[in-house]
């Protein structure tokens, strides 16, 4: 046999097999259907949750004011439709960006997930979401949040506290060889109290209307922001969701561990910097904008994996969008449960979320990486 | 017949654990110690020793798993140390004592990571799909491993048997040139064990593939190996055929357990008893 000869055509695979192909791997057309499902549900979830909030406004007169604005322009819109205003500026950016943050949290739990080989690792639940949290809180303490051109400086503290705290995580989980998940769970519960209490403490000594501010923005709140600033936050994800997706494959041979991937031709190392820079970048950027929302992460990538199997191609870019759709949907609820008044969407996420992590860490006891 | 170059060319070679960054306290005790020796391409290699004598951490370091801290390993001419990790996984595999793995890939799946360090990088880093070539190699290992059946199952509902085999189909998909083993054979039960070990000894006469592999079973590696490897406490004991390794002196000084060793009734290698209760007066 030849060696170290082998072409390789990039091309689909479309060889015939023996056994089913279809069902052992996942082939370039299961991605592309499962992906165009994916984005049709998205649109459909986008689309859907337009009309709901503290104005109802029903899906006919929805189309009718796209009709008249794709006709006319905004300009004379924004004058005699009350209700175009509500719909472009405040509710379709909000629901962007929800769909950004969730598919952000939940491609930044798929990346964790992969790095620790636990299906539990979560930004929220790892106090990565804190870390990050504290360096946005500190930078609006001194007041070197400053906004130049529509970008902020609040996600790069966000992202150094975000790359501290992934930083201890990770050490401890080397230092005690291969990661138990109680030992993860509980190096997270620290991280999350110590961080917590730097936050109440900076939040204890701030000028108290801003300080409420700051405490609603804790707990995940999703404001509608202005469209340069969702084009700058659109730009944080995109970067980091295809510098994650182009390393997919790399992410399969991780999951078996830095030795064998190591063995497999894999630069672990570099790899496992690109997670971390790319994870603290993505939590940093959701967390300066939308504050601490917890157990998407987790969740979904967890949901996802049930359906599409666990190979990165795949689970990446679908858990990005059905994270995205999750908070959009948990948006939805938060504005119109006790509607005219809103929910932090951060509690809405834990409520439904929390329940499911516990039921998993009970169900898989004993047989979960440890 | 002109003697082919060797697979691997080791030269005092030391490692002790504990000297990485991440690794807390000082410098453990060296667990190899100035081991110079050769694998010949196309020989199946056993290492031998008691737990603790450094032979996993040796496979660790031919793999370039591992960085060795004093001393040299040339793979086929070039210093491991110097080359790219996928330059290496596409001349050697490496099959772990053990696999873990926390998410259900399917068979098929675990056995295609093998064709990662012979992937085109392509503009999407290494999003791209397995190609034509890919598959069929993939193929042909489980092949040669049985199992191809369980192809759309998942690593985590066959037995430990079929996914240890899945994992050596792994290492064969990477179409190495040499193969390492870490006690291959240490979870299956003795119809699997001899299979193995005949599917071993198979791709080395067809293929030429060098194997090295650890292991505990001093009979299986008696009958099925070219050279034998003896380790004792980091340091190289012994190293020759089975002939010159498998004796009862040297088996006595490096395990410090009195053995009987006689002739395999059909192949005519040594073969070894462990002592029994009369052993003591008889000899």
């Amino acid at each position: 046999m030849a060696h170290g000869t082998t072409i390789n055509p990039a091309a689909t695979a479309n060889c015939t097999t023996v056994f089913d192909l279809e069902r052992s791997v996942v082939t370039h057309r299961r991605w592309l259907t499962v992906m165009a499902c994916l984005l049709c549900a998205s649109a459909a979830v986008v689309i859907g949750s337009l009309r709901f909030g503290a104005e109802s406004i029903s899906y006919t007169d929805t189309v009718n004011i796209f009709l008249l604005w794709l006709r006319n322009g905004s300009a004379k819109l924004e004058s005699t439709e009350p209700n175009f205003m509500i719909l472009m500026y405040v509710r379709l950016p909000r629901i962007v960006l929800a769909f950004m943050v969730g598919g952000c949290l939940a491609t930044v739990g798929v990346g964790l997930q992969a790095l620790l080989r636990n299906p539990l690792a979560d930004p929220y639940v790892l106090g990565i979401s804190s870390g990050a949290a504290l360096g946005a809180a500190l930078a609006m303490l001194l007041g070197v949040g400053v906004t130049a051109m529509a970008v902020s400086s609040l996600p790069l503290f966000a992202f150094i506290g975000g790359l501290l705290s992934i930083g201890i995580v990770y050490r401890i989980a080397v230092s005690y060889g291969h990661l138990p998940v109680h030992t993860l769970l509980l190096a997270g519960v620290v991280l999350n109290a110590v961080f917590s209490a730097l936050i109440m403490f900076i939040t204890s000594i701030m000028d108290p209307n801003r300080s409420f501010g700051m405490m609603s923005w804790l707990m995940g709140t999703l404001l509608a922001p202005d469209y340069p600033a969702l084009g700058a936050l659109a730009v944080y994800v995109g970067v980091g969701t295809a510098v994650l997706a182009s390393q997919s494959t790399a992410l399969n041979i991780l999951t078996l561990g830095e030795e064998s991937a190591r063995s497999l031709g894999v630069e672990v190392e570099r790899l496992k910097k690109t997670i971390f820079v790319t994870a603290a970048l993505l939590t940093g950027a959701v967390v300066s904008v939308s504050g601490l929302i917890g157990f998407v992460g987790m969740v979904i990538p967890h949901a996802v994996r049930l359906f599409v199997g666990p190979d990165h191609r795949l689970l990446l870019p679908a858990s990005a969008l059905v994270g995205g759709m999750f908070l959009v949907i948990a948006d939805a609820l938060a504005r119109t449960l006790l509607a005219p008044s809103e929910i932090p969407v951060g509690v809405v996420t834990a409520l439904a979320g929390g329940p499911i992590f516990l039921y998993l860490l009970t169900r898989r006891k004993g047989g979960l990486a440890s | 017949m002109t003697p082919k170059p060797p697979a691997y060319c080791i030269k005092e070679l030391g490692y002790r654990y504990g000297t990485r960054r991440h690794e807390t306290g000082r410098p453990g005790a060296w667990s190899l110690r100035n081991m110079s020796f050769e694998v010949r391409d196309g020989e199946i290699l056993g290492l031998l020793g008691p737990n603790g004598s450094g032979k996993t951490s040796l496979l660790k370091l031919l793999g370039k798993i591992m960085r060795p801290e004093t001393g040299s390993i040339e793979l086929f001419g070039s210093d491991v140390t110097g080359m790219v990790q996928d330059v290496v996984a596409r001349l050697v595999a490496f099959v772990p004592q053990e696999q873990q793995q926390i998410f259900p890939f399917s068979i098929m799946e675990t056995v295609l990571m093998g064709r990662f360090p012979h992937r085109a990088r392509g503009r999407f880093g290494t999003f791209g799909w397995e190609g034509e070539t890919d598959l069929r190699m993939a193929q042909d290992a489980m092949k040669d491993m049985d199992v191809l059946h369980l192809a759309d199952r998942s690593i985590h509902d066959v037995s430990s048997g079929e996914r240890q085999r899945a994992i050596i189909a792994r290492a064969l998909a990477q179409q190495p040139r040499v193969l390492l083993l870490d006690e291959p054979t240490a979870f299956l039960d003795l119809n699997h064990q001899v299979e193995i070990c005949r599917i071993l000894r198979k791709l080395n006469d067809e293929r030429g593939l060098a194997v090295v592999l650890v292991s505990h079973d001093l009979n299986m590696a008696s009958q099925y190996c070219d050279r034998i490897m003896l380790m004792e406490n980091g340091r190289l004991f012994r190293i020759g055929t089975p002939d010159d390794v498998i004796t009862p002196d040297a088996l006595h000084a490096v395990y410090r357990c009195d053995v009987l060793v006689d002739r395999h009734p059909g192949s005519g290698l040594p073969r070894v008893t462990l002592p029994g209760r009369q052993m003591t007066r008889h000899s």
